[in-house]
């Protein structure tokens, strides 16, 4: 437990010294949500009706954007190969790795999210559904794009082979995420069956993830 | 304590890198592996590590503890130096340290590889010496019988060679094992050579 712990608190001191993950994600999140009335036009109708289905996408690719270097950055200075020495499970050692990474990327656009919300004409009830899904959703993404961090760890430009891969997998996590943010605003729409299936999603991911992933390094890296 | 290899066999890419080695490293001994570039030195020490796996034959640690794998009892000190820019000497080491299961404090341990006044200094200030010698500092802080050094004395100037020389005598003193591949001699009067490859 010790070492998960160390391992934890490494992980998130690194992301938020200079030039570590931590920032980059909540600020490209910031760059596509503000871009998107551009690029739509002041209807702002328009703008509240698709504002959840914005935000969340802008999540989902900036929880992308530094998840490419979760194993990638251990792999190229020799840190993967100690890990994997350690003698905890890799499945653990990979799991921890990815809570950190929730925990500095995913969780600051949970919190700037309501905020962002502002830009988009989103209505005070529908900024606490998006967050709140945001919440329950995100970790699905942390750990179904954990096994792309894994199989393209040895890979040079391993970035764009890991979009490609994991956003796919995705898919199910946006339309329920999304389905259940428009409930706030849609009359009649319902929030606690997606909502329910998007907890789920998460939760199998959180198990599946890891041992995938783990599986993935091992073969990986002979 | 004795490390055991029989028949061990090695291929990656497809490509048979080593067959049918058989080697024995008793407590207090060390291996220099030698050979040509790309005879399988670095290969070999990753396989003990665990790292790569063996296509055939058996590794086994006698008088070690039979439930952990040989692995979690031995330190691989490869080419690359596991140091995090952006994390200062000290708390690179005491990562480690925390993360391979206790052993002695950061300071001493820094201070046997002369990288004490350094300790406050992120490591991405370090030169390659010095990361090396980051390295070398975990070995020393977290105690484990085997020792598998991948050209250990690379990058390391006349006095750190001699620092390291030491510490791997003391080790082996202590009743610890190295296997080394190295091209040169690395500092062990009386260390035991496996020629690898073809002659």
């Amino acid at each position: 437990m010790n070492a998960l712990m160390a391992l934890l608190m490494r992980d998130m001191r690194i992301a938020m010294r200079v030039g570590g993950g931590a920032l980059m994600g909540a600020l490209f999140f910031l760059i596509v949500v503000v871009m998107m009335p551009f690029a739509i036009g002041p209807d702002l109708k328009l703008l509240a009706r698709i504002g959840p289905a914005i935000l969340w996408l802008g999540a989902l690719l900036a929880s992308l954007l530094a998840l490419d270097r979760l194993f990638a950055t251990d792999y190229e200075d020799g840190s993967l190969d100690l890990l994997m020495t350690g003698g905890m499970p890799l499945e653990l050692t990979v799991a921890t790795k990815a809570v950190a990474h929730w925990l500095t990327t995913c969780l600051p656009l949970v919190v700037v999210a309501p905020v962002l919300g502002l830009l988009l004409n989103i209505e005070l009830r529908a900024m606490g559904a998006v967050a709140l899904t945001l919440l329950a959703g995100t970790p699905a993404l942390t750990f179904i794009g954990l096994i792309g961090a894994a199989l393209s760890v040895a890979l040079r430009r391993g970035g764009l082979l890991l979009a490609v891969l994991v956003l796919p997998l995705t898919v199910p996590v946006l339309i329920f995420g999304v389905a259940a943010a428009n409930a706030a605003i849609t009359e009649g729409a319902p929030f606690g069956p997606p909502f329910t299936i998007l907890c789920a999603l998460s939760l199998a991911a959180l198990v599946l993830g890891p041992v995938a992933a783990a599986a993935a390094l091992r073969y990986g890296l002979e | 304590m004795q490390l055991r290899a029989e028949n061990v066999a090695c291929s990656r890419g497809g490509r048979d890198v080593f067959a049918g080695l058989n080697f024995a490293v008793a407590a207090g001994e060390a291996l220099l592996v030698t050979g040509r570039n790309g005879a399988g030195k670095s290969s070999l020490l990753r396989v003990i590590a665990g790292l790569v796996r063996l296509s055939a034959g058996r590794l086994d640690l006698a008088g070690g503890k039979t439930d952990t794998p040989i692995a979690e009892q031995a330190h691989y000190l490869g080419h690359q130096d596991a140091a995090k820019p952006a994390l200062t000497v000290a708390e690179n080491l005491r990562f480690w340290i925390d993360f391979l299961g206790g052993g002695k404090p950061v300071a001493a341990a820094l201070d046997a590889v002369g990288l004490g006044p350094l300790a406050d200094l992120p490591a991405a200030y370090l030169s390659a010496g010095q990361k090396r010698r980051l390295s070398i500092a975990r070995l020393v802080a977290v105690a484990r019988p085997l020792w598998l050094l991948d050209e250990p004395t690379s990058a390391l100037d006349a006095s750190s060679r001699g620092r390291l020389a030491e510490l791997m005598r003391t080790h082996l003193a202590g009743g610890g094992l190295i296997v080394a591949a190295a091209h040169g001699p690395i500092g062990l009067e009386r260390a035991r050579e496996l020629k690898l490859g073809p002659a």
